[in-house]
């Protein structure tokens, strides 16, 4: 057992510098811009003078490594800095969007996990049936389609009827049904995107799986079919599935940014690509620092978890 | 193994025909085959790779695998038609009536549960005994089988067991029920000759105290001799004969079974031993291993031209190694490799072409040793253009010669495909490219173990003329006796990276042994149906007389 | 209603594509031969109705100034014209011809993401087969090198990148194949691992070859169809993020037509109820769908080869 805890401790000690690097490169691909950043920012028509002072306000009299380990330790107490665009601190801006971004993301996953992992099973078991085809060829058509294309269809299916607003509008006064009902575009088209993708890495998994040699074992002796999946797969196929359910929420991740725009959506992706367009950097490094410290966790609870569900790891010699 | 005609039929399967998908069409695997099973008889199905005998065999528990059918025949057993009745009563009878002991144990356990939960589960879902009944049954099954610590070894999850415990495992988990009959699908394949014994030996006696019907199937004479009242051959899921064990040994009669006994008895003329000049290869004091661990220590042997030297030795043993140290994929710690009396770069990377040119190597499988997208001429060219410098029309020309000196062809096979070829023929390929080369030494990896046994013959036959046509020195890696004896001047016996015994092949075969060679010499079975039970007895004569 | 009448018109259009997918395949066995031939005559209705895409795809793109009716960037009308004779799709938000768009789109949207993924792919295959081949340090540094770069999701990278080198269609080209290419070389070097194992390798190496016959005779041919493979999946997924950039307008940039752009400039109409901003996002999806037909029918093949 001491293996295995050593084991988690190496793959969290990995992650985190990890997360230290991607820091790093958030960080340091500003320095990578040719020429001045304040000079940049303000254009060829700034006079020194104005260029100077903005250099102070930016800290960028100051080196490069002490302005990171600022920057760092700030983003470590939440402290971000404040907005080229508006110098309002960064932080002000991001908290309720964040919480919205996460709300919509939670939603999706509650959609979809369970969805997607039926259907994805179900698909394995019933291996080229009707079901199985029909099941691929539409996962295969949604994975196609861009997250726009969906979002629009549905708008133009769901939000023309009047059935559910094509804006989803979040106040502080938004009651939690209230949201559920204004979100549930958005978090369809999260859901069908994603649900495509985890259906057919499910399947993968589970087919993977039946093909082992201590299935037809269990088979042979006799087993019943439902016995066969719920005793012998299904303790097998908790790794591979836990698997697949991380790298897809972790595609949520990047599914909002798309989503939060179409249905202008008060959450961070659509923040970040307001602060891209305006070239408003910290803004634009807080939030591309939460998104990948979202994606590495999810990344890394989901190899803790798939290590934690391994019979020969948890058992050694 | 008892005459057990006199006994009531417990299985009879007509005229199978079984089926395989390939694409959309299907293509037959078992084309028409009969088999009767009497009570407590074991029968030998015996067959080269795709011969059907699996399939068969799960036939006969009204089972298929995926992608394949049972298109015709009937079978019946113990009065219930299998093919007839609805799957859920087939299931019934599976686990508890007919058992299934797979190839691999090490993949056929589910990883995820204990020994004895697995040997449990067929007792208790078929309703044959509760659960403590059970667990306290498999110690003593276990106990049968002659598993070390069977009280606690139960507890323990798959992969915590080794191979040949597990093999004995999985054969006490298809006896829990008590079942009529057991499918045994090549049970000692994958395990070492020393191990093999015991697993045989447990399941002969277990099958016999429990009067089990049993359908034995495997690749290997020898082995089938050991365990089955009658034999049945097959090729090509066609039946070639049938009949009881000793008639099938003494007097075949259908020339495919006929050439099957054949190439036991091809042996090369013995050749004096070499003792004066220099050797082509010497190994010297090598050290060498991965990482912290050794996995030869202090080993040395010298090969001559002319000359074969086998290595045997069981899996773990070094005899791959070695010859990593010796083609310098693998430097040493220690010891040098000498060839023709001047020593050899450590690392083949600093080894001039023309040291790389004078050392061939030969392996295993053909398939993975032949790159899939070169065409022959390529394939066989390439060491000829480099090292020799050939171009054009001469290279052509050589290839022609070395596919001729392979007995293949020239015009039928130079612009192939690997793919294009059968397993013999590729192999003869890989001894056109190292011949290619004009080397003066040759490693032969394992050369003939992936191949069917009159494939083998050929392709030994061959390298001994090759040998004495070009002078080459072999060193020959095998793990199979029947080789060794056939081709080798010199044997190596190699255990745990040492090594334990060389000298001469006549010395190797007669004793005084070392004692490893003495338990790997005997522990190969023979085609005598006398042969394991008088192996037992002589050992256990042996321990009674030390103890 | 309206979505029973969807449930129609998709019913009606996968009927549609199957018999297109029947016809292209029964024209294309009838003009081909050999190997070919007999793997066309194999193809599911999916992939040779995919192939038919790329096809007319390949051929809109190729022929956009003969085909399209006005110029890409003519203003021809008022703002948002309704479909009629003159301008079949009608005008966009500045009063360009959509049909005449959405050709030219074809021809920049596609033709972007096609050298995007080439130079992905080109990078990332033959780094990944030299890592694979070398091995050592050199294959660590690449491979933790790439690591990294991939443990930042995809789309807030290139965000990144963008908002710093600016968004010009050569920077967006650089920024999309260098995070394309850490996959592509991913792939590559498991499947070069695979192969480098292979005795016919060692024997290679044993026989002092080079690493560059190593990797370009040894390796390379047998890593091919996967390989191949991987191209389609690759253009999908390039086609796709640059649409989605285009869309959230760092992309590709006005007055250059494209369809991602397009779809975001019309968007407005949808919420009257006209389907007109759906048709570039529809001509996007269309050619991902019929690539990934495509792709899946090979790897179905390859895979089903090996038995």
């Amino acid at each position: 057992m001491s293996d295995i805890w050593s084991m988690i401790a190496r793959r969290l000690l990995l992650g985190l510098l990890t997360l230290f690097v991607i820091s790093l490169i958030i960080f340091g691909a500003t320095e990578l811009l040719p020429g001045d950043l304040a000079q940049n920012i303000l254009g060829q028509s700034a006079t020194p003078e104005t260029v100077a002072a903005f250099r102070r306000e930016l800290g960028l009299d100051l080196p490069a490594h002490t302005r990171y380990v600022n920057w760092l330790l700030g983003a470590l107490q939440g402290d971000f800095g404040t907005s080229l665009a508006n110098k309002r601190p960064i932080a002000d801006l991001i908290a309720t969007r964040l919480s919205n971004t996460l709300f919509l993301a939670v939603y999706a996953a509650a959609l979809s996990v369970p969805l997607s992992l039926m259907l994805g099973i179900l698909a394995a078991l019933w291996r080229n049936s009707i079901f199985d085809r029909a099941a691929n060829a539409l996962a295969l058509t949604s994975i196609s389609f861009p997250e726009f294309f969906v979002a629009y269809i549905l708008i133009f299916v769901l939000a023309q009827s009047g059935l559910f607003p094509s804006m989803a509008r979040m106040d502080p006064t938004t009651t939690f049904s209230e949201a559920l009902y204004r979100t549930f575009l958005p978090a369809l088209t999260l859901t069908l995107v994603v649900t495509a993708h985890m259906m057919r890495m499910t399947r993968a998994a589970i087919i993977n799986l039946l093909a082992s040699p201590y299935i037809e074992m269990a088979r042979l002796k006799g087993m019943s079919p439902a016995r066969v999946i719920l005793k012998h797969a299904l303790p097998n196929a908790l790794a591979p599935i836990v698997t697949v359910v991380a790298l897809n929420l972790a595609y949520l991740i990047t599914g909002v940014v798309v989503v939060e725009v179409v249905f202008v959506y008060p959450g961070l992706g659509q923040l970040m690509v307001d602060s891209v367009a305006k070239r408003d950097f910290p803004v634009v490094q807080a939030v591309a620092l939460i998104f990948a410290a979202a994606y590495v966790l999810l990344n890394l609870t989901a190899d803790v978890l798939s290590t934690l569900s391994n019979p020969r790891l948890i058992h050694r010699k | 193994m008892s005459e057990s005609s006199a006994k009531p039929v417990l299985l009879t399967m007509q005229d199978i025909h079984i089926d395989g998908r390939s694409g959309d069409t299907w293509s037959p695997i078992i084309k028409g085959v009969d088999l009767t099973l009497h009570r407590g008889e074991v029968i030998g199905l015996i067959g080269e790779s795709g011969a059907g005998k699996s399939t068969l065999g799960l036939a006969a528990m009204g089972f298929t695998r995926d992608g394949c059918r049972i298109s015709g025949g009937m079978i019946d057993f113990d009065g219930i038609d299998l093919l007839a009745i609805p799957e859920r009563e087939r299931r019934a009878l599976r686990g508890k009536r007919i058992a299934y002991v797979a190839q691999s144990a090490a993949a056929s356990f589910n990883p995820a549960h204990k020994l004895i939960d697995q040997y449990c589960e067929g007792p208790v879902q078929h309703g044959v005994m509760p659960r403590e009944k059970a667990e306290a049954d498999a110690v003593e099954l276990y106990r049968r089988m002659r598993l070390p610590n069977p009280e606690e070894i139960g507890f323990r999850y798959p992969h915590q067991v080794s191979g040949g415990q597990l093999q004995r495992a999985m054969t006490a988990m298809a006896m829990s029920c008590r079942p009529d009959l057991i499918i045994f699908d090549e049970p000692t394949t994958a395990l070492d000759v020393t191990t093999q014994i015991e697993v045989l030996s447990a399941i002969r006696d277990i099958v016999a105290q429990f009067d089990t019907a049993a359908i034995y199937i495997t690749h290997d004479l020898a082995v089938v001799a050991q365990m089955a009242d009658r034999i049945k051959v097959l090729l090509r899921g066609d039946e070639v004969e049938e009949s009881d064990t000793r008639s099938m040994l003494a007097a075949p009669k259908e020339d495919y079974t006929k050439s099957l006994w054949a190439v036991r008895s091809y042996a090369r003329p013995v050749q004096p031993p070499v003792t004066t000049g220099v050797p082509v290869v010497s190994v010297q004091n090598v050290t060498a291993g991965y990482g912290a661990a050794d996995v030869l220590k202090n080993i040395g042997f010298d090969i001559h031209a002319r000359r074969t030297v086998a290595v045997v030795g069981e899996s773990g043993s070094g005899k791959s190694t070695t010859a990593r140290v010796i083609t310098g994929l693998l430097p040493p710690r220690q010891g040098r490799i000498l060839f023709d009396g001047q020593p050899l770069p450590p690392d083949y990377r600093q080894r001039s072409r023309d040291q790389l040119r004078q050392a061939q190597m030969i392996y295993q499988m053909a398939d993975t040793a032949l790159n899939p997208k070169l065409r022959l001429r390529e394939l066989i060219g390439r060491p000829a253009e480099m090292y020799l410098g050939l171009k054009g029309k001469a290279l052509t020309e050589r290839i022609r010669d070395l596919l001729a000196l392979i007995e293949l062809e020239p015009e039928k096979y130079i612009d192939r495909l690997p793919s294009e070829l059968s397993g013999g023929q590729k192999q003869r390929i890989g001894i056109a490219r190292a011949l290619a080369a004009e080397p003066k030494f040759i490693i032969c990896d394992e050369v003939t173990s992936a191949l069917d046994q009159l494939v083998a013959e050929g392709i030994l036959k061959l390298l001994d003329r090759l040998q004495s046509e070009f002078n080459l020195a072999y060193m020959f890696i095998t793990h199979d006796l029947a080789t060794v004896k056939a081709i080798a001047d010199e044997v190596v016996v190699m255990q745990n990276g040492r090594v334990v015994e060389q000298g001469p092949k006549e010395e190797m075969f007669q004793p005084p042994h070392d004692p490893y060679t003495e338990l790997l010499l005997s522990s190969v079975p023979e085609m005598d149906p006398d042969w394991l039970t008088r192996l037992l007895a002589d050992r256990a004569a042996r321990r009674a007389g030390q103890g | 209603m309206s979505v029973l009448f969807t449930i129609f018109w998709i019913a009606v259009a996968v009927v549609a594509a199957m018999a297109l997918g029947w016809l292209f395949r029964w024209a294309a066995v009838a003009a081909s031969r050999g190997e070919a031939r007999r793997a066309l005559k194999t193809a599911p209705l999916a992939a040779s109705f995919g192939m038919l895409v790329i096809l007319i795809y390949v051929v809109v793109a190729l022929f956009a100034p003969l085909i399209a009716p006005y110029a890409e960037r003519e203003v021809v009308g008022a703002q948002f014209l309704p479909w009629d004779a003159t301008h079949p799709l009608g005008t966009d938000n500045l009063g360009r011809d959509m049909l005449s768009r959405l050709v030219y789109g074809a021809r920049n949207t596609v033709g972007i993401a096609f050298a995007t993924t080439a130079l992905a792919f080109f990078a990332g295959s033959f780094l990944g087969l030299l890592a694979a081949a070398v091995g050592g340090w050199l294959d660590q540094v690449l491979s933790r090198l790439v690591d990294i770069l991939m443990a930042i999701p995809a789309l807030i990278f290139s965000l990144l990148l963008l908002t710093i080198f600016g968004t010009s269609i050569v920077t967006l080209v650089l920024v999309i194949a260098t995070i394309d290419a850490t996959r592509v070389f991913r792939l590559a070097r498991s499947v070069a691992q695979n192969i480098v194992v292979m005795d016919y390798i060692e024997a290679a190496r044993l026989r002092g070859e080079g690493l560059i016959r190593l990797i370009f005779r040894e390796i390379l041919p047998n890593a091919l169809a996967p390989l191949v493979a991987e191209f389609g999946l690759r253009f999908c997924f390039v086609f796709l993020a640059i649409s989605a950039l285009s869309f959230l307008g760092v992309g590709i940039q006005p007055p250059t037509a494209d369809w991602g752009s397009m779809v975001r400039e019309n968007a407005t109409l949808i919420t009257f109820g006209d389907v007109t901003p759906l048709l570039p996002a529809g001509a996007i999806a269309l050619l991902t769908v019929a690539v990934n037909f495509v792709v899946d029918w090979q790897l179905h093949r390859a895979s089903g080869l090996k038995e």
